[in-house]
């Protein structure tokens, strides 16, 4: 009797991309709202961005449901942390946090590609971002997704972030200005939806700095 | 006495030798590269004075658009023009191959190319090739005999109908018709059905994007209305643009000059004759 092959998959791809932006003062994340399977849309107006702590925004492409279970079990313990230490949680403390949760089904994954972005205890913009499994690392900026392999190169190509392998330790953060880099992010997601069929719809923009965090949307092609 | 194998050159028709090759280098994890599928929406409807066809124009490759804005609609005759769904390089070719044909066909009888003649000789052809020849058409145009819709599958197996859609975006685009269709409809009230028509498969469909083309057969002759409808224009543009650094870093500068193995000796004995 040959080995038969699995014929359903608990995973799905809802599409989408998300992009993460750090600065000296300010951190950039933002997402589009397709929610699409296969060759259909599901919906045009699903955010992707999630509010994990005060100082803390997380961005995920990939299948939602279990994006949504992922964001539910941070939540519950970011609460628990509050109760037992009478304070938020800071960004980097939420970057482990989301690692250690990521590797606990390393072996029944969430179909989840995260980037976190917020600010850390000094206020200093910090992004990180992760695989399906948890590994994670902090950089200047970051993309997943569908369409991160349009965007990333383009990325780097005008952020150009160091290596944190480098001696001496340079500054992760990128030179920009707050308005550049919404800019810079502005036209990444148009140019990503020119050729990317999963991305477009919307943009949800969250700019996270020291006087809070703030929400805005652009239009993007809707075919 | 050796055994020799006599090579018989191909009679034509695909040669499936390698077909045991990729299925053991697609069990080991290494796929064939995927081929450029237009993933479309395209239309055909029959209105009172002839046919019109529509398409939209992007071209697939995966999940990426490798083609903004390429032609869906093409040319088969003065009288006969054929949309095409499925893999680019196969509709381009049985429909170049057929125009062709249908050229040859003209000059040999004198007489206006059929909708019937172009119709048969498409699905012999993709029936011959069992369906490998990946092109799923609508075919439609004005002859003698009126006004003709056709809808090829990629096996071979044909329709005739008032109105098709064919393609990844054909259900919505079908949607768009069955609502609204009827017979008798004018020029205008054709051309926006079918706007309308691959407009939905635009937007509701991610294999389907960018511009919508429309083609207008009549008895009188024919309208190729390239682009008729723009709307997915670019969102964003920044105001202040992007540089590129105009060259890729130095990272090292090494020159070894090329020693001369011949000696060039002047004015050497010319060539004899």
């Amino acid at each position: 009797m040959t080995k038969q092959q699995a014929n359903w998959s608990p995973y799905d791809n809802n599409g989408g991309s998300c992009v993460a932006i750090a600065g000296a003062d300010y951190c950039v994340i933002a997402a589009d709202t397709r929610m699409s399977t296969g060759y259909n849309i599901l919906t045009r107006e699903y955010s992707k961005i999630c509010k994990l702590a005060d100082k803390c925004v997380m961005a995920s492409s990939g299948f939602q449901a279990d994006v949504k279970a992922l964001q539910k079990q941070l939540a519950a313990r970011h609460l628990i942390y509050q109760h037992q230490h009478n304070k938020q949680m800071s960004c980097p403390a939420m970057a482990q946090l989301l690692s250690n949760t990521l590797y606990y089904k390393r072996f029944f994954p969430y179909y989840s590609f995260n980037v976190l972005g917020g600010l850390d205890n000094e206020g200093k913009g910090c992004v990180f971002t992760y695989d399906a499994v948890g590994s994670y690392e902090k950089v200047g900026y970051s993309s997943q997704g569908y369409g991160s392999t349009l965007i990333m190169p383009f990325l780097d190509n005008q952020l150009k972030s160091p290596s944190p392998l480098l001696l001496p330790v340079q500054d992760a953060v990128t030179p920009l200005v707050e308005a550049e880099a919404v800019d810079l992010v502005k036209t990444v997601f148009a140019s990503a939806s020119e050729r990317d069929i999963y991305t477009g719809d919307k943009l949800e923009i969250v700019v996270v700095n020291a006087a809070g965090i703030r929400r805005e949307y652009m239009e993007l092609r809707k075919d | 006495m050796s055994k020799s194998v006599v090579e018989v050159p191909p009679k034509g028709g695909f040669s499936f030798d390698l077909c045991k090759r990729n299925e053991m280098l697609a069990n080991k994890g290494v796929n064939p590269p995927s081929f450029r599928k237009t993933g479309t929406t395209i239309v055909g409807l029959i209105f009172q004075d002839g046919v019109i066809l529509g398409a939209d124009t992007r071209a697939t490759e995966g999940p990426i658009v490798c083609d903004k804005n390429c032609e869906k609609i093409h040319y088969m005759a003065p009288n006969i023009y054929c949309c095409g769904a499925g893999t680019a390089a196969d509709t381009e070719a049985v429909t170049d191959m057929v125009s062709s044909q249908l050229q040859l066909h003209r000059y040999h009888t004198g007489r206006e190319s059929r909708v019937v003649t172009a119709l048969t000789l498409l699905k012999r052809h993709l029936f011959n090739y069992q369906g490998y020849v990946s092109a799923a058409l609508v075919l439609g145009g004005v002859d003698v005999t009126g006004p003709h819709l056709h809808t090829i599958y990629p096996h071979g197996s044909t329709d005739t109908l008032p109105f098709a859609t064919m393609g990844s975006g054909s259900l919505a685009a079908m949607a768009v018709f069955e609502s609204k269709y009827k017979e008798g409809l004018t020029r205008n009230e054709g051309i926006e059905l079918v706007t309308e028509a691959i407009c939905s498969g635009i937007f509701n469909d991610l294999g389907s994007g960018s511009n919508v083309d429309v083609c207008v057969i009549t008895k009188g002759g024919k309208e190729y209305l390239r682009n008729h409808l723009q709307p997915n224009p670019r969102t964003y543009t920044s105001s202040k643009g992007y540089s590129f650094p105009k060259k890729t870093e130095v990272l090292l500068t090494k020159i070894i000059p090329l020693k001369e193995k011949v000696e060039i000796i002047e004015g050497g004995d010319a060539m004899e004759e």
